[in-house]
């Protein structure tokens, strides 16, 4: 393979190599790899595939017995309850609340840390912080919950000065800054490796046209490590959702409609765990609403990761 | 400053008047440097949060549960507080971790390999999985749980409530997050690495195993320590596939019933005597040397192959 | 490459560790029987409320039987009965009585049992400490408070001779049976609740919860009050014939009613047919007050004890 046509197929390297490569002189040596790298690929669709086959058939069956504009309309939440209503807004909205206060904490924070730990701290700092963050991430989340309840909630209790009920023994906030905190640790440690991974002749580059150390960091390598970064929200966002413990002990167990994060409410994840190791007989309606929530948590994520990976795909900067 | 009129025109505006023009610059200067100090602080602050936020969270565990680790360490769970212990918990853990890592590593590796240096981007197919996988990154822990039962635990493969179904399903639960992390690593490698390689007459792969990997090392060891973290800490799963909390001998092998210390400081917390919360500490601090063992070999890993192009 | 070498020697160390430390509480390492005439593997499963008690029996058993493996899990009543159901556990632990659903897959499974009382328990109803005007409660008046579609929020609503204080509601969640009795024996249906309390899976929180709120007012069962009476005050129920405090004495007497509840385990029938799930059933009864005691549970009384050693002995026969 000349030297020319390896320059010119590895501009989109892709497919266009490897086939150029393979039809030259098939190496079966390469063909296995390719197989089995494929059959790596698959198993997370295999994992995918086996959720919805595992989510499915309930749902279906809950729906034969609920509505879906009632599952989707009604903004009451009491399905194991003797009289049960099946609204699944104040779930949707305490996901939500949640959230976005897990957010408001977790990216601003973790972003900043990162962009400290690469661009100023010195390497033994850096080898020292980076570790310490990461025992963050792997504290426990019942523990963190426990912290939130315990230790955070009478401490708002005490300095809570805006108008408004102070929050009561559970609520959101709470739960959602902690939430956050513990989220740092994935956002700022992926931010950092895409950062780090920006080659220094950028930042010499920037440096010698004059640019302060601000300027190049906001305007050259953050650009250049965009796609990072936005894997690392895209993540936290992710563990935001997705998180059962600390919602669970620390903002309670009744739904609740309401954006007010002061007070009480149960989010999606926190009723699956809640009722899926609870008492439900298998196969009673109560026991299908677990699946019915976990499906619609299922598609809301999807629905979101498809849109991020559209937006990335059109930001992201290659250099070189 | 206008277009040049010819050689050596007479200075404009500002740099007409040296003197002025010393003194603006001046306050641009110092302006210049406030913002990049207040920048600075701003990204320290945000540093501290979180680094304040783990040493407050550690001395309160260390307060109350320092003094009861040897006991945590060395005996096995009992109803009686002062003879109660996590040692199947703890060595049920350690074998998870291992089984996990020694599963999710290659083939997240593999996975992101693939979708990075061989997959054709424009393809339908491929960007599929591409989302498909962030979006297994936001599946609730619980639904695994779901999936280990119902797949692992019983129906299709059948592995009974053993160890080797709890890895497993953790190891599903995880591999999205290495994979992504690993994606990540891999695309920062620059191409220019690849050409050079491919040039010189190495294969895809070989130019993949030999130069592109050990460059994206770091990064997948950072994905890895992640994907770790998350499991070593999930009890909600387990407890559906069929750990127990109550377990008094070691795993004794793949097929082994067993359990996790998240789940035996779940129980500990829960229980109405104040003395098991002061064990449920000691069990946390256990927990988090084995998680600091376990980054500590990963950071190596990491800085030995740092590279900084 | 160096650090290839390396790399494998350090996951051969680990492996080798992990390999070698196959102990157990009793120094056994094979379920060979060497100590005790007994050998094998029972397993239990079921309620979290129940799980203590079949811990403290597991314990005691396998102290004089340490050729006996004994595994106590806690997915739930529900679903340890669908384990249960699927023969995949010995013996169910249970805070409330088999359902139909539940029967009818035993039956389809051909998996005989029997509903074996091991002890009993005092929903205990408690207020924060600072509460000094209410000493007792009528079953009517708990009622009001915690029946659907109640919007009592005041504690002069329940009586009109109580102060003026907010009324701050906590208790366990949908799937605990602590839930289900104490809805039943109060509201007169299982699941008949208002739903704007605060609910928890976790019964210390609803201690803290009450503990952390002048005008609060929560149950879960009588342990967790008698580890937490510094924080808490018990309230006496009156449930027809006076007002009684929960203690041991008033449960197993019958006379703190309606909130006695009895806990059960189920085991099968094939279970049974083994010689050490017979000994550890039969040393489950024997010990029962001791179990009880240390699961900080009310014991059975002398006629709850023989009934179950009538089932036990019935289901090991037929």
């Amino acid at each position: 393979m000349s030297i020319s046509q390896g320059g010119e197929a590895a501009a989109t390297a892709g497919t266009a190599r490897v086939r150029a490569v393979l039809a030259v002189k098939p190496r079966w040596g390469e063909r296995a790899v390719l197989g089995s790298l494929v059959l790596c690929a698959l198993l997370s669709v295999a994992t995918t595939v086996a959720i919805v086959v595992a989510l499915l058939e309930p749902t279906i069956a809950f729906f034969r017995h609920v509505s879906p504009i009632e599952f989707l309309t009604t903004t009451e939440w009491s399905p194991l309850f003797s009289d049960p209503e099946f609204g699944v807004l104040p779930l949707l909205s305490a996901t939500l609340v949640l959230t976005a206060i897990a957010l408001c904490v977790a990216l601003p924070f973790g972003l900043g840390s990162a962009i400290y730990l690469s661009e100023y701290a010195s390497p033994r700092t850096r080898g020292l912080v980076k570790p310490t963050l990461e025992v963050l991430a792997g504290i426990p989340t019942v523990v963190f919950g426990f912290f939130a309840l315990t230790f955070l909630t009478p401490l708002l209790q005490d300095v809570w000065f805006l108008p408004g009920d102070p929050p009561g023994v559970f609520n959101a906030l709470s739960a959602g800054l902690v939430m956050g905190v513990m989220i740092i640790p994935t956002v700022a440690s992926l931010a950092e490796d895409a950062m780090a991974a920006v080659p220094h002749d950028m930042r010499a580059g920037s440096f010698a046209l004059g640019a302060t150390k601000l300027s190049t960091t906001v305007r050259v390598v953050v650009p250049a490590a965009l796609s990072g970064i936005v894997a690392a929200f895209i993540l936290g966002v992710s563990r935001a959702i997705g998180e059962t413990m600390i919602v669970t002990i620390a903002s309670g167990g009744t739904p609740n409609l309401s954006f007010d994060p002061a007070e009480a409410m149960q989010t999606m994840t926190a009723f699956i765990a809640a009722a899926g190791i609870g008492d439900q007989p298998t196969g009673s309606v109560g026991y299908q609403t677990i699946f019915a929530v976990g499906t619609t948590l299922f598609a809301i994520t999807f629905l979101m990761n498809m849109l991020s990976v559209r937006i990335v795909r059109r930001y992201r900067e290659v250099y070189e | 400053m206008s277009d040049l009129a010819g050689p050596n025109p007479a200075p404009e505006g500002l740099y007409a008047q040296p003197a002025r023009a010393a003194e603006v610059l001046g306050r641009q200067r110092l302006r210049e440097r406030a913002k990049n100090a207040l920048f600075r602080g701003l990204l320290l602050f945000s540093l501290l949060l979180g680094v304040v936020a783990l040493v407050v969270l550690l001395a309160d565990v260390l307060d109350r549960g320092l003094g009861h680790v040897w006991q945590v360490v060395t005996s096995f769970p009992s109803g009686l507080p002062a003879r109660a212990g996590a040692q199947s918990a703890i060595m049920g853990t350690i074998w998870l971790m291992a089984l996990v890592a020694l599963f999710t590593i290659p083939v997240g590796v593999g996975a992101a390999v693939y979708l990075e240096e061989y997959a054709d981007r424009s393809r339908r197919w491929n960007r599929l999985i591409e989302v498909n996988i962030q979006n297994l990154a936001a599946v609730p822990s619980i639904v695994y749980g779901i999936l280990g039962l119902g797949f692992l635990v019983r129906g299709f493969v059948g592995l009974g409530q053993t160890l080797l179904a709890g890895a497993l399903t953790l190891s599903l639960l995880v591999l999205p997050t290495v994979i992504i992390a690993s994606r990540e690593a891999l695309r920062s490698v620059p191409d220019s690495i690849r050409h050079g390689s491919l040039a010189l007459g190495a294969t895809p792969w070989q130019t993949t195993w030999r130069q592109v990997l050990p460059a994206a090392i770091p990064g997948i060891a950072t994905g890895t320590i992640l994907g770790l973290s998350r499991a070593i800490g999930e009890a909600a799963p387990l407890i559906l596939l069929g750990a127990l909390t109550f377990v008094t001998f070691n795993p004794e092998g793949l097929n082994s019933a067993f359990t996790a210390l998240p789940i035996q400081i779940f129980n500990w917390i829960s229980r109405p005597q104040d003395e098991f919360k002061l064990l449920a500490a000691g069990a946390i601090l256990v927990l988090l040397v084995i998680l600091l063992s376990m980054n500590a070999f990963a950071i190596w890993m990491r800085s030995r192959y740092q590279k900084r192009w | 490459m160096r650090h290839r070498g390396l790399a494998a020697l350090t996951v051969g160390a680990l492996a080798l560790g992990v390999a070698a430390c196959g102990g157990s509480a009793n120094g056994e390492t094979s379920s060979s029987d060497a100590g005790g005439k007994l050998s094998g593997t029972i397993k239990l499963d079921g309620s979290s409320t129940v799980a203590p008690l079949s811990e403290a029996a597991a314990e005691m058993f396998q102290a004089d039987n340490p050729g006996v493996r004994v595994t106590v899990g806690t997915s739930g009543t529900g679903g340890g009965f669908e384990k249960f159901c699927n023969a995949e556990t010995d013996i169910s632990d249970a805070s409330r009585q088999i359902e139909a659903d539940e029967v009818d897959a035993c039956k389809k499974a051909g998996i005989a049992y029997e509903e074996v009382q091991v002890a009993n328990d005092g929903l205990s109803v408690v207020v924060n400490k600072a509460n000094d005007w209410v000493t007792c409660l009528t079953v009517p008046q708990l009622r009001k408070i915690w029946e659907k579609g109640s919007k009592l929020d005041n504690w002069n609503q329940v009586d009109a001779s109580f102060p003026d204080k907010e009324l701050e509601l906590f208790g366990p969640g949908t799937d605990s049976g602590t839930f289900d009795y104490f809805t039943g024996a109060v509201n007169g249906e299982e699941g008949n609740s208002r739903t704007d309390y605060q609910a928890t899976e976790d019964d210390n929180v609803t201690v803290q919860g009450v503990a952390g709120s002048e005008g609060g007012l929560g149950y879960f069962g009588l342990s967790y009050y008698e580890q937490n009476q510094d924080k808490l005050k018990v309230v006496q129920v009156d449930g027809g014939s006076g007002c009684v405090t929960p203690s041991k004495e008033t449960v197993q007497d019958g006379s703190y009613k309606p909130l006695s509840r009895p806990l059960f385990v189920y085991p099968s029938d094939k279970a049974l047919a083994r010689p050490e799930v017979q000994a550890f059933t039969k040393f489950y009864l024997d010990n029962a007050e001791r179990i009880a005691a240390q699961a900080l549970f009310v014991p059975l009384t002398a006629d709850q004890e023989a009934a179950s050693r009538q089932k036990v002995d019935s289901l090991a026969k037929g």
